[in-house]
């Protein structure tokens, strides 16, 4: 199991670099001189600035010894100079252009609300996604399963931004039964927090639960033809347990895959559900960093967290798997 | 009775047919990888381990054994489906073991293989002319325009209807696609004929009509086959000579009155008594059967020596020490034990310390060596011969 | 047994007495049985009117091809079907208890303790996630209250009991790491740790080597003998039946066509479904180069079933019953005029007659005294047995 877990690791750490050198290279190597956004930041931009610039962020080095500085910066931190000179301490991402903040500092920041924001609705989804599916499965071809597929349908073919302004726009502001969402820290109390939360949870879990209520219902509807199951019947196992504990355990390997990866990318941010309900997380630092002049340092950060969350997660999901199923039990 | 025509195989004289194939000494070892980082090989899974045989030329051989025991991954090899480990696998006196796929490439259209699943091993995609036909014309068999009239032709051997080629597999039934898989194998006129359980996936009443096609095919076209199967009667049906293997390795060959009538392994003994028999059940009960215990050893690790001897009641310390070598005991006889004989026969000698050069606890004699010969393919006009052996036995005995 | 076991018409009713005392005796008691189930394509007709009995003690095998019926009749006896998607008429008695209509907490009773089910392929039979004894004392707990330390003793208990070496090493084992034939072992122990007084089992030695089918065989009539249980044994290996059923049961197309004895109906078959069966399966002891006698054509649909007889489009021996009875007509499921409790579903007035004359001389020429040819002695003493019992019933017109 160990050495399955290290050889998971270290080729993780091979998917995490590469990924940092594909970013490193798009941005660095692109058609723009990045120093253009910074040098546009403050107003009148002059050749002169921008060759200084230049200069100073090292772009006239080789890409090879950027690229070294760069990792040189994450691992015991380094000085960066523009303009004033900043201390980056390790692990340093670099500077923020708009803020002149250290990126990693900034990415801690926003990290709780999108982590808070992430595991709610997950665990909304999933829990009500699987228990609907389940149920579908259970009473498969009856009006009920029709029922849950065609609402599951509807809901899922609207798209999301609508849902989540429509949420806001009724729930929150009209009918004040979620007057204040927001994110509020953890430290400002358990009960601020959730209050926060609770319509931007329920709007994404609900959203995503349909996915995964018919993801699960097709795993189930499988899973109840397999030999088994029709043992478990026969020996006497009562129905209600046949279906939540003998095939439900064997249902839902697969769906975990797929939350783990969406867990990822929830992690990685989730843009409109920041922006609607105004929630100070990665998604939302992300986009702003896009918008020109484009702030490069917060761009590339938030490509490599992306990564190393996915990554991350896969290797979570394949430790859940072999407690799940045996038979992908390392010995 | 009377009017069946006999088995074209067995009208074959064995003594001096001609072989189209000749395997010698082939093996197959998987790699077991550690679950550490580096994931060395740590172990090797013996899946074949060292058989010889022979087919002669428009004749058939049987492969019987039990699941594990290598008969599908030999015919695989044969067909270069896998790469040998070791060994050669003569075609038509040509060692095709280690010819590169370029190499094999003309002869792939002389080795054809049937497969057991009739469900999987045809394309769902594609109509049943262009299973038939894609061989043709990929070996440019035919002329382009040629190709549909032949596959018709094809059609009709195999019994289906030839109108029906442009239908998909799925409307056909496991019989009829079995018939389709026989027809692919037969459109490029091989010469050998690998059919691995052929038959095994299908209903009884269809099984005899597969069956009774291949032996039609054989006659007509003189194909030699190596068919593989489990079902112990399917293969006496089809094949005069069965060749039984145990754990990678041939225990017993012979032709089918000899190995079915007087076994000399004590696992084919053993085999053939555990197969319910209809008729001996119907007249006269219950056979005496040979209760084997346990399950086949792993073949990661087998056992030294000879393989069978952790289940086999002959046991000696000799089983341990030395491998038993395939033996040839009659005139298409072999058999791999240091104690053949039939069915409750008592040699406690082994018959094998002569060709190995060993005592009978199995320990080498000084002087002595192992005979050269014991790897052959095929049967040579001279052989050990068990009686002599007995009486040369009883004589030590007496002393 | 009497031939009151076999009924196929209510109008029998001259019987009835004596079917109530047989079935005070009988545990299970199927009684015009049908099995439907609709579906896009119209209603699947799996089972028709097939009556049927057990007593403890007494193995019946249930013969038949895929599609004939014999598994869906098994599944339902113990409910198994899904109420929504099932229509099925008629009745089966377990113990006394009706299970046609009975709901799920009732059945639920029945399910493993009173009736338990062996099924063919134990690795997918055995939840893979969980460990063999966790699945053995599950089913101990479901009808015994005990704690989980005393069904996981009970569950090693049950594992030594079918023979798993070191069975407490073994217990916590997921049923990946045991071998075929363990793993069905373990799938037995399981259907027996409730002493159930029916076992169901379904295919049970298919998916197994033929020596380790003859130690599952060897298992069950042990534990048969120790239980008391009544045994169903569903196969399509007539000599799986041979060796182990009292009584057979042929099914063809979802019906019974033939039933009896089974030393009667393996050596004097009066039905023409019956007699493809033997004549199709090569046996290892029959006559080398016997052609096999393959029955043409497929299975029938069960959707459209054929007029008539079912097996009528198949039937070489149609010619022989006068004008078009065969298609136009069900024959009943009469008694055979030799063999007690003997029953056959045919129209060919003396079918003893065509068995003995025309069928058998093909199928095993080994058993027709070459001289004189006549069939064996054996054979003779089963025929001559028969007709004295029939001249014995020849009092009551039996037509």
């Amino acid at each position: 199991m160990l050495g399955y877990i290290v050889r998971r690791l270290l080729s993780a750490g091979l998917v995490v670099t590469l990924t940092s050198m594909i970013v490193f290279a798009l941005f660095f190597l692109g058609p723009d001189n990045p120093a253009q956004p910074l040098c546009d930041i403050n107003g009148k931009c002059t050749p002169e600035r921008l060759a200084l610039l230049t200069e100073q962020l090292g772009l006239n080095d080789t890409v090879y010894h950027q690229y070294w500085i760069w990792l040189q910066g994450l691992f015991v931190g380094r000085e960066i100079s523009f303009g004033p000179i900043y201390q980056c301490s390790a692990p340093c991402l670099g500077i923020s252009y708009s803020t002149r903040n250290e990126v990693t500092a900034e990415l801690l920041d926003k990290f709780p609300a999108t982590l808070s924001l992430a595991i709610g609705g997950s665990l909304i989804y999933l829990l009500v996604g699987v228990f609907l599916g389940t149920m579908a499965a259970r009473v498969r071809g009856t009006l009920a399963d029709r029922g849950l597929v065609t609402m599951s349908l509807i809901v899922s073919s609207i798209p999301y931004y609508v849902l989540a302004i429509l949420a806001w726009i009724y729930l929150s502001l009209e009918w004040q039964i979620f007057p204040d969402t927001t994110y509020h820290p953890l430290t400002d109390g358990i009960g601020a927090w959730a209050y926060g939360l609770l319509l931007p949870w329920l709007v994404l879990g609900l959203a995503q639960s349909t996915a995964y209520a018919r993801y699960t219902r097709g795993q189930m509807v499988e899973t109840l033809g397999e030999d088994y199951i029709r043992t478990a019947t026969a020996k006497g196992v009562a129905k209600r347990k046949v279906i939540f504990q003998h095939a439900l355990r064997a249902a839902i390997v697969p769906v975990i895959t797929i939350f783990g990866l969406d867990f990822a990318f929830l992690l990685a941010g989730t843009v409109v559900t920041e922006e609607i309900f105004d929630i100070d997380g990665i998604g939302q630092w992300g986009i702003r960093a896009l918008r020109a002049p484009v702030d490069f340092p917060v761009v590339a950060a938030t490509v490599l967290i992306g990564a190393v969350i996915i990554v991350i997660a896969n290797i979570i999901v394949d430790i859940l798997y072999s407690f799940i199923d045996p038979r992908v039990r390392v010995s | 009775m009377t009017e069946t025509q006999p088995h074209a195989a067995s009208r074959i004289d064995w003594a001096t047919a001609e072989s189209i194939l000749e395997v010698v000494n082939l093996k197959k070892y998987f790699p077991v990888k550690s679950s550490g980082v580096l994931r060395r090989t740590i172990a090797q899974v013996q899946a074949v381990d060292g058989v010889s045989f022979s087919v002669p030329r428009g004749g058939s051989l049987g492969l019987v054994g039990e699941s594990g025991c290598g008969k599908s991954t030999t015919g695989r090899l044969i067909t270069r489906l896998y790469e040998p480990t070791a060994g050669e696998i003569r075609f038509e006196g040509k060692d095709i073991a280690a010819l590169s796929r370029k190499e094999m490439l003309p002869l792939r259209s002389e080795i054809q293989m049937i497969f057991q699943d009739p469900y999987s091993s045809l394309n769902p995609r594609h109509t049943v002319g262009t299973i038939v036909g894609t061989p043709l014309q990929v070996h440019k068999m035919v002329p382009e325009k040629k190709v549909l009239d032949r596959v018709r032709e094809l059609l009709e051997v195999v019994g289906l209807n030839p109108e029906h080629y442009n239908r998909y597999p799925n409307e056909f039934s496991g019989g009829q696609r079995q018939r389709i898989g026989i027809a692919r194998a037969l459109a490029l006129q091989p010469k050998l004929l690998v059919a691995d359980e052929p038959v095994s996936a299908l209903d009884v009443s269809i099984q005899a009509q597969v069956v009774n096609l291949l032996q039609d095919v054989q006659r007509e076209f003189n194909i030699a086959f190596l068919f593989i199967a489990h079902d112990l009667a399917v293969v006496r049906h089809f094949c005069p000579e069965v060749a039984v293997m145990y754990l990678g390795k041939i225990v017993e060959v012979a032709d089918r009155e000899t190995l079915y009538s007087q076994p000399h392994h004590p696992y084919t003994q053993a085999l053939l008594s555990a197969v319910p028999d209809v008729k001996q059940a119907a007249v006269g009960g219950r056979r005496d059967r040979i209760r084997l215990e346990g399950d086949v050893p792993s073949p990661v690790n087998p056992p030294s020596g000879c393989r069978f001897r952790t289940r086999c009641w002959k046991a000696q310390d000799i089983c341990a020490k030395q491998e038993p070598p395939l033996l040839q005991i009659g005139p298409r006889h072999k058999v791999a034990c240091h104690f053949a004989g039939q069915r409750g026969s008592t040699g406690n000698v082994p018959i094998t310390l002569d060709v190995l050069g060993v005592n009978s606890h199995g320990d080498p004699v000084p002087g002595a060596t192992r005979a050269s010969n014991l790897e052959d393919p095929g049967y040579s006009p001279a052989f050990s011969d068990l009686e002599t052996h007995k009486r040369r036995s009883e004589k030590l005995a007496d002393r | 047994m009497t031939s009151e076991r076999f009924l196929s018409t209510p109008a029998q009713s001259t019987s009835d007495r004596a079917a109530d005392i047989a079935a005070a005796d009988n545990f299970l008691v199927v009684d015009h049985l049908s099995v439907r189930f609709p579906t896009h394509d119209g209603l699947v007709q799996a089972v028709t009117d097939l009556s049927f009995s057990v007593k403890r003690g007494e193995t019946l095998g249930i013969v038949g091809e895929s599609g004939s019926g014999k598994s869906v009749s098994s599944m339902a006896v113990l409910g198994l079907h899904d109420a929504k998607s099932t229509r099925l008429e008629g009745s089966i008695r377990v113990g006394g208890q009706e299970v046609v209509g009975a709901d799920e907490s009732t059945l639920r009773k029945l399910r493993g303790k009173e009736v338990a089910m062996i099924f063919q392929d134990p690795l997918t039979a055995l939840h893979p996630f969980y460990s063999v004894g966790r699945q053995i004392a599950e089913a101990y707990r479901i009808h015994h209250k005990v704690s989980k330390g005393e069904a996981r003793k009970r569950a090693i208990e049950m594992l030594d009991r079918v023979g798993i070496p070191q069975a407490k090493n073994r217990v916590d084992d997921f049923p990946h790491q045991f071998s075929g034939g363990m793993r069905q072992r373990a799938m037995i122990a399981m259907s027996l740790v409730n002493d159930p007084k029916l076992l169901i089992a379904d295919e049970p030695t298919t998916a197994l080597d033929v020596t380790v089918q003859a130690q599952i065989l060897d298992l069950l009539q042990d534990l048969q003998r120790e239980f008391n249980s009544a045994i169903i044994m569903i196969t399509h290996d007539l000599g799986v039946i041979a060796e182990l059923a009292d009584e057979v049961l042929v099914m063809y197309g979802g019906r019974a066509v033939e039933t009896g004895a089974t030393k009667q109906i393996l050596t004097h078959p009066e039905m023409p479904y019956t007699w493809g069966l033997l004549s199709s399966v090569p046996e290892v002891s029959a006559d080398e180069d016997a052609r096999l006698i393959p029955i043409p054509g497929n299975p029938p649909s069960l959707l459209n079933p054929p007029s008539g007889c079912p097996f009528n489009p198949r039937c070489t021996h149609k010619d022989k019953v006068p004008g078009d009875l065969c298609v136009t007509t069900l024959p009943e499921l009469l008694p055979a005029r030799v063999g007690p409790s003997h029953r056959r579903r045919c129209h060919l007035p003396d079918p003893e007659v065509i068995y003995l004359t025309e069928v058998l001389p093909e199928i095993a020429p080994d058993l027709i005294d070459p001289t004189t040819g006549e069939p064996i002695a054996a054979l003779q003493e089963i025929a001559a047995a028969s007709e004295a019992e029939a001249n014995a019933d020849s009092r009551g017109d039996q037509r």
